[in-house]
C-alpha cells in the first residue's frame, strides 16, 4: 500500500502531464525517497495508481540507475569512473573504497552502512575526481578526504544509534 | 583583453545566483518584455535565425531552423511543447552545470522566448537527478517567476501563456538524446525514436515540441534584446556568440571560461588552462565530450567552433575537452570511454547493444596483455558498424569517434601493448591506478535491477 503521504505526493504530479502513466518516474522518486528502494510490492501499488501495469512499472523502474530495486544501504555512495575522472585517478579511489569496505561496486557493506555504485559523469569534471555521497558532490577527492568522510558517517551513525 | 559574457555576466563563483529582483536589475526579463510588446512570434524566430545561433548541446543544429519546423499554430495538434534538455552527462562536460546553478533565471527567459516564439503553452526543463544544487535553485526561480508573471497566465499583459514544470529524472545517459528523452518524459524507458517523424511534428505526446540545450536557451535574451548583427559581432568566426569552454585533465588550472566563439584551442589551453601540469606534456585533446574525435598537438591552432573544428576531422560538440596527458594511456583512456558507452547503451538496436561490449572487452585485452594484431582489425570494423546509418541515435556513432581517431593517432601504443604484452604504462604511472580497470569487464551491468 501506498502510504497517505505517498499517494498525495504522487498526485500533486498528476496534472503537470497529459498522461496519468508519465507520472510514473516521479512515482518511483516518492517511494524510494520514504523507503530507501522500491520493492515488488511498491510496483504493483504504482501501477494500480497510475493505470499501468505492473510490468509496465517495472520496465520504466528497471532502466533507470538511480532507481534501486534491491536495499541499498544507509549511505549511497556514487563513484564517478568517466573520462576526466580517470585520469585524474578515480581508480585509486575506487580501490581504496572497495579495500576499505570490503565489498566491490554495485554491492552493500556488511553492516549495511554503505552501498558503492558507479555513476556517469557527474559534470563537475573541473575539480575531478568526484565522487557523490547521499546527494553531495565532494570534488578532488583523495584517499584522505574519503577516509575522513566515511569516518565522520560511521561516527554519525553510532552515536545516532546510541542516542 | 575584454569582452562580453552575455552568458555568465551574472555568475560570481561561490555566490548565490541573482533572484528575480536582482536579475531585472541586472536588465534581466528585458528582453522578454521586448518580445512580448514589439515583436511578433515570427520576428523572434526570424532573429535567432539571423543571428547563426547553433544548438549548443553539441549537434550544432541550427536553432532558428529549428523552430522554424514547428508547424504553424492554427495547424498541427496542441498544446505544444518547449524542453530545456538539462541532461547533461556527456564525460568531461560540465557547462550546463554552471548555468543552471549560476543564473537559472537566465535560463527561464530564453525558454519562454523560446516558448512565445513557437507559441507553446507548455515547458518542462529536463534535470538529471544529480543536480541537486541546481535543482533547488531551479524551483526556487520557477516560483519566484510565477509570482511575477513572468510564467503563468497572461505573461505581462501579453495575452501570452506559459506553464514551465521541472522534471527530475532518474539517470541513464541516453535521456539526453533528444527523442530519448521525451519518452522519459513520457515516463517510459528512455529509448530512442526513429525520426522521421521528427519532435516539431510529433514530439512529447505526439504533439508539435522544441527540444533545446540549457545553453542554447541562454543565448535567445541576449540576441533578442541587442540583435543578431551584436550577436555575431561577439565572435571571432563566422559563428555568432560566445561559448563556455571547459577544459579538465592534468592542466594546470582546470576550469571554465566563456569566451568569443572560435576562440582558437591552444589559446584556451595555454592562456586560460595554464598549460599542462609540470612534468606532463600535451599528447591530444578530445575537444568536445566523450563523443568527439582525438585533436593532436599540430591541430590545436584551430578555432573552437562548430566549422573549424569539424574540418580538422573532430567535433567541437560540447566544448567541453578533455586532455590526454604522455603518462595517461591512450589505450586506457578509450576503454574508459568505451566502458562507458557500453554501459549506457540503452539496448534497443542491435549495433550497439551487442558491438560495444565486444569493442569495450577488445581494449580491455589490450590493457591486460592480451592483444592480438587480428584485433586492430575488428576494432576498425566497428568504427565503421557503430558508424552513422546504423543505429537509431547518435550513442555508437559518437562512441566510435574517440576510438577511430585513437586507432589514427595512437596506433603505436596499441601496437605497444600488442608487442609487450602488457601496458606500457602501468610502469609509468601508479600502478594501483590500473588495478579497478576490469572490474566491470563482462560488459555492460544494471546494478539497480532487481
Amino acid at each position: 500500500m501506498l502510504t497517505e503521504i505517498e499517494a498525495k505526493e504522487i498526485s500533486s504530479e498528476l496534472n503537470r502531464y497529459e498522461q496519468k502513466s508519465a507520472s510514473c518516474i516521479e512515482a518511483l522518486r516518492v517511494v524510494q525517497r520514504h523507503r530507501g528502494w522500491v520493492s515488488d510490492e511498491a510496483i504493483v501499488d504504482i501501477a494500480e495508481y497510475l493505470e499501468m501495469t505492473p510490468a509496465d512499472v517495472d520496465g520504466v523502474a528497471t532502466f533507470y540507475n538511480l532507481i534501486f530495486r534491491r536495499p541499498v544501504g544507509t549511505h549511497v555512495l556514487f563513484v564517478c569512473d568517466s573520462v576526466s575522472c580517470w585520469i585524474m585517478g578515480c581508480d585509486k579511489i575506487k580501490n581504496h573504497l572497495t579495500t576499505r569496505l570490503g565489498v566491490n561496486l554495485g554491492k552493500t557493506s556488511k553492516d549495511g552502512s554503505f552501498t558503492i555504485l558507479p555513476i556517469a559523469c557527474l559534470g563537475t569534471c573541473e575539480s575531478s575526481p568526484v565522487l557523490m555521497i547521499d546527494g553531495k558532490t565532494v570534488s578532488n577527492v583523495n584517499t584522505n578526504i574519503l577516509d575522513e568522510i566515511l569516518t565522520g558517517l560511521q561516527r554519525e551513525d553510532t552515536q545516532g544509534k546510541t542516542a | 583583453m575584454k569582452f562580453e559574457r552575455p552568458l555568465t555576466k551574472n555568475i560570481r563563483p561561490g555566490a548565490l545566483p541573482l533572484d528575480v529582483h536582482g536579475y531585472e536589475k541586472a536588465g534581466g526579463y528585458q528582453a522578454l518584455r521586448k518580445a512580448l510588446q514589439a515583436m511578433s512570434p515570427a520576428e523572434v524566430i526570424a532573429e535567432v535565425k539571423t543571428s547563426g545561433l547553433r544548438g549548443r548541446g553539441g549537434a550544432g543544429f541550427p536553432t532558428g531552423v529549428k523552430w522554424a519546423l514547428m508547424p504553424a499554430p492554427d495547424q498541427g495538434a496542441h498544446p505544444r511543447y518547449v524542453i530545456a534538455n538539462a541532461d547533461e552527462m556527456e564525460p568531461g562536460t560540465f557547462k550546463d552545470r554552471i548555468l543552471l546553478e549560476g543564473d537559472p533565471h537566465l535560463l527561464l527567459e530564453g525558454m519562454i522566448l523560446a516558448a512565445y516564439a513557437v507559441q507553446a503553452n507548455i515547458a518542462y526543463i529536463f534535470l538529471r537527478s544529480e543536480y541537486v544544487l541546481a535543482s533547488t535553485r531551479l524551483s526556487q526561480v520557477i516560483s519566484e517567476a510565477y509570482l511575477n508573471n513572468y510564467l503563468g497566465e497572461d505573461i505581462l499583459g501579453s495575452g501570452f501563456n506559459l506553464e514551465l514544470h521541472l522534471h527530475m529524472s532518474a539517470g541513464r545517459y541516453i535521456c539526453g538524446e533528444e527523442t530519448a528523452l521525451l519518452n522519459a518524459l513520457e515516463g517510459k524507458r528512455a529509448i530512442p525514436r526513429a525520426k522521421p517523424p521528427y519532435p516539431a511534428v510529433s514530439g512529447l505526446f505526439g504533439k508539435p515540441t522544441v527540444v533545446n540545450n540549457v545553453e542554447t536557451f541562454c543565448n535567445v535574451p541576449g540576441i533578442v534584446l541587442n540583435g543578431s548583427a551584436w550577436y555575431k559581432d561577439l565572435s571571432r568566426t563566422q559563428e555568432g556568440g560566445t561559448k563556455i569552454y571547459g577544459v579538465s585533465g592534468r592542466v594546470k588550472r582546470p576550469g571554465w571560461w566563456e569566451l568569443p566563439m572560435g576562440t582558437p584551442i591552444r589559446e584556451i589551453l595555454e592562456e586560460h588552462a595554464g598549460g599542462m601540469q609540470d612534468g606532463y606534456r600535451l599528447r591530444g585533446v578530445i575537444p568536445g565530450g566523450a563523443s568527439t574525435e582525438f585533436l593532436i598537438e599540430e591541430q590545436l591552432g584551430v578555432p573552437m567552433d562548430f566549422e573549424n573544428v569539424q574540418k580538422m576531422g573532430s567535433r567541437m560538440g560540447t566544448g567541453t575537452m578533455i586532455v590526454l596527458d604522455d603518462q595517461t594511456c591512450p589505450v586506457g583512456m578509450v576503454h574508459n570511454l568505451e566502458t562507458f558507452f557500453a554501459r549506457e547503451s540503452c539496448g534497443w538496436c542491435t549495433p550497439c547493444r551487442e558491438g560495444l561490449p565486444w569493442v569495450q572487452k577488445i581494449l580491455s585485452a589490450f590493457e591486460e596483455g592480451e592483444g592480438r594484431h587480428e584485433d586492430l582489425k575488428i576494432l576498425e570494423e566497428h568504427t565503421r558498424l557503430l558508424g552513422p546509418g546504423n543505429t537509431f541515435c547518435a550513442l555508437a556513432p559518437g562512441a566510435m569517434e574517440p576510438l577511430a581517431s585513437a586507432l589514427k593517432y595512437f596506433r603505436r601504443d596499441f601496437e605497444n601493448h600488442i608487442k609487450e604484452q602488457c601496458c606500457p604504462f602501468r610502469s609509468i604511472t601508479d600502478s594501483s591506478s590500473h588495478i579497478g580497470l576490469n572490474t566491470l569487464k563482462g560488459g555492460p551491468r544494471r546494478y539497480s535491477s532487481g
